[in-house]
């Protein structure tokens, strides 16, 4: 359908009346281009009768119903519809459908090759296979299989020059050196706290590479916070179904008496995690404007579940009066539940309006994130005992690394927070905060991996 | 007159179906003929004609097909099928029934 550039006024009113009905989610193209041609007919046949374009256009519409009544009919007969539905692939003969479709095989070609890089280690005497345990290595450098390939995926998606490039890649080129050149002592403190904090470093090289390389432009990095949440439910979501093919696959040749752990230990679930990393963040950019966010939804479910939990952790400390037992896996329990309050805070920043006034949600936000402080302090009290009394560890320097750092940006965030509730303070500062702490996180994580092997001696 | 919601509802599908078995036809001629039809009486939003053709559609009782009309425009018209017509016919019989018990008792009424 073309539509002329100087319309006259009956166009103009048919071209507005069109734009309400595809507003709606009942009506698809074809039945847009069907009721069209019925209000043109109509419309033909009344100004032949004597009636102007205005009156004819009028009683046309008015022929055809109310919107409002014709959009429940349609929403009545195709109810299908009112599901929102991911199409990835739309039709194949204009210019989108090229563009999906190059964008789709560069995809499949990023994904092959994160799952044929997992497997390039093999070839140096590097196994995996089910009967071994898995080599270290593959921990330790596990982010630097991905990370890189989809790096490339954004700066391809996003028109990044190859000089940006190229400076993407001394990051995970420096990754690659701290990963592999210490001597460490295997399986000690110092190489899991590398194998931890390498893809928290290396993670922001990637959003680097999504925000097409402004890092401080236009609310990129708030969308690289959405796309961050996203992918991680997603690739829950595919890892699932990745379980559920696993299965299948050792249960059916089980059935034949041939043992398929080979090729699922070697295999399936090494490519398959690496290439799922690099479909799932290709499925969150596709269906970013089609379907919910979930990670906001969840957040929404989760900050009362959680601020309850917390409460009723300081609750029970205070009554029974019991200290934290300082031991790494406390200690790590610790640190992952103060990350998943920042995460609440983030995704809860991510999905609000900034304009509009604080509600029952800011209160208990405000709640979640003064108990997660104060669990926070006691937590951090008893790693600083710890350490006087013992001195300091990779794990406990870590640890108490990792506490400071939360604990500064939870204090502020509630500073901010008390300040917006009260009426005193805009939403905005406090998004505007979240975001400028994000790289803290990187460069503590890129210390840790640096640093603390030599300082520590490889422990 | 106005008839009621539901009566309109019910006769739609008899109608349509048998205004397609005269000749294929598309969504504004069949408002068109309905109108003539009926004299004038029996008058449907014209919107509302659109869900009934894509749900006969659905059910296999008609089908569909985009042509270039005399103007020049797209136009889809529907054409009754096999099922569409064994539909017909069967609606036919059911109203016939309702036609005929109306009337008797309505003819009582009247010689009483």
């Amino acid at each position: 359908m073309s539509i002329p550039a100087d319309r006259s006024p009956l166009e103009e009113q048919i071209a507005q009346w069109l734009a309400y009905l595809r507003r709606r989610r009942a009506f698809h193209g074809p039945d847009v281009e069907e009721l069209e041609g019925h209000l043109r007919d109509q419309i033909a046949v009344l100004t032949e009768a004597g009636l102007t374009g205005d009156e004819a256009f009028l009683v046309a519409v008015k022929r055809m119903g109310s919107l409002d009544e014709l959009s429940r009919e349609f929403a009545r007969e195709h109810s299908e519809r009112l599901w929102k539905q991911l199409v990835i692939a739309p039709h194949a003969t204009d210019q989108t459908g090229t563009a999906t479709r190059k964008e789709f095989i560069v995809v499949l070609c990023l994904a092959i090759a994160a799952g044929v890089a997992i497997k390039v280690p093999a070839l140096f005497g590097l196994r995996l296979s089910p009967d071994d345990e898995v080599p270290i290595f593959y921990f330790r450098n596990a982010s630097l299989f991905v990370f890189p390939l989809l790096a490339i995926y954004f700066v391809w998606k996003r028109g990044l020059g190859v000089a940006s490039g190229l400076w993407l890649a001394l990051p995970f080129a420096a990754g690659a050196v701290f990963a592999n050149v210490y001597p460490f002592r295997t399986a000690g403190d110092t190489e899991v706290l590398t194998i931890l904090h390498l893809p928290i470093a290396l993670w922001i090289a990637v959003g680097f590479a999504y925000v097409r390389g402004r890092w401080f432009a236009d609310g990129g990095r708030m969308n690289f916070v959405r796309f961050s949440g996203e992918l991680v439910i997603y690739y829950v979501l595919i890892a699932l179904g990745g379980g559920v093919l696993t299965g299948f696959t050792v249960l059916m040749f089980a059935a034949i008496e041939m043992k398929a752990d080979w090729f699922v230990g070697g295999w399936l679930i090494p490519c398959g995690a690496a290439g799922a990393v690099i479909i799932a963040s290709w499925l969150v950019e596709a269906k970013q404007s089609v379907i919910e966010n979930m990670a906001p939804v969840l957040t929404r479910l989760f900050t009362p579940l959680f601020t309850v939990l917390l409460l009723a952790f300081l609750a029970t400390m205070v009554w029974t009066g019991n200290p934290i037992n300082v031991e790494r896996d406390v200690l790590i329990s610790f640190d992952l539940l103060l990350v998943l309050v920042v995460g609440l805070v983030l995704y809860a920043a991510s999905a609000r309006d900034p304009q509009a006034p604080p509600d029952f949600f800011d209160g208990l936000q405000l709640l979640l994130v003064t108990s997660a402080l104060v669990v926070d302090a006691v937590a951090l009290a008893a790693i600083a005992a710890r350490i006087s009394e013992f001195g300091f560890t990779p794990n406990r320097t870590a640890a108490l690394g990792e506490n400071l750092i939360l604990l500064v940006n939870l204090a502020w965030s509630a500073w901010l927070y008390a300040r917006f509730v009260r009426g005193r303070g805009s939403f905005a500062a406090l998004e505007r905060w979240q975001i400028a702490y994000l790289p803290v996180y990187s460069v503590w994580a890129a210390l840790v991996v640096a640093i603390f092997p030599s300082v520590f001696g490889y422990r | 007159m106005d008839l009621t919601k539901d009566l309109v509802a019910a006769s739609a599908t008899p109608l349509v179906l048998a205004i397609l078995a005269e000749g294929d036809s598309y969504g504004y001629a069949i408002i068109k003929r309905v109108t003539q039809l009926s004299g004038g009486h029996l008058h449907w939003t014209d919107g509302m004609l659109y869900p009934v053709l894509h749900r006969l559609e659905r059910q296999g009782h008609v089908a569909s097909k985009w042509c270039a009309s005399e103007n020049g425009r797209k136009r889809k018209y529907y054409r009754i099928t096999r099922a569409g017509r064994s539909q017909l016919a069967a609606q036919r019989r059911q109203w016939q029934v309702v036609d005929d018990t109306l009337r008797s008792i309505w003819v009582q009424e009247c010689t009483a």
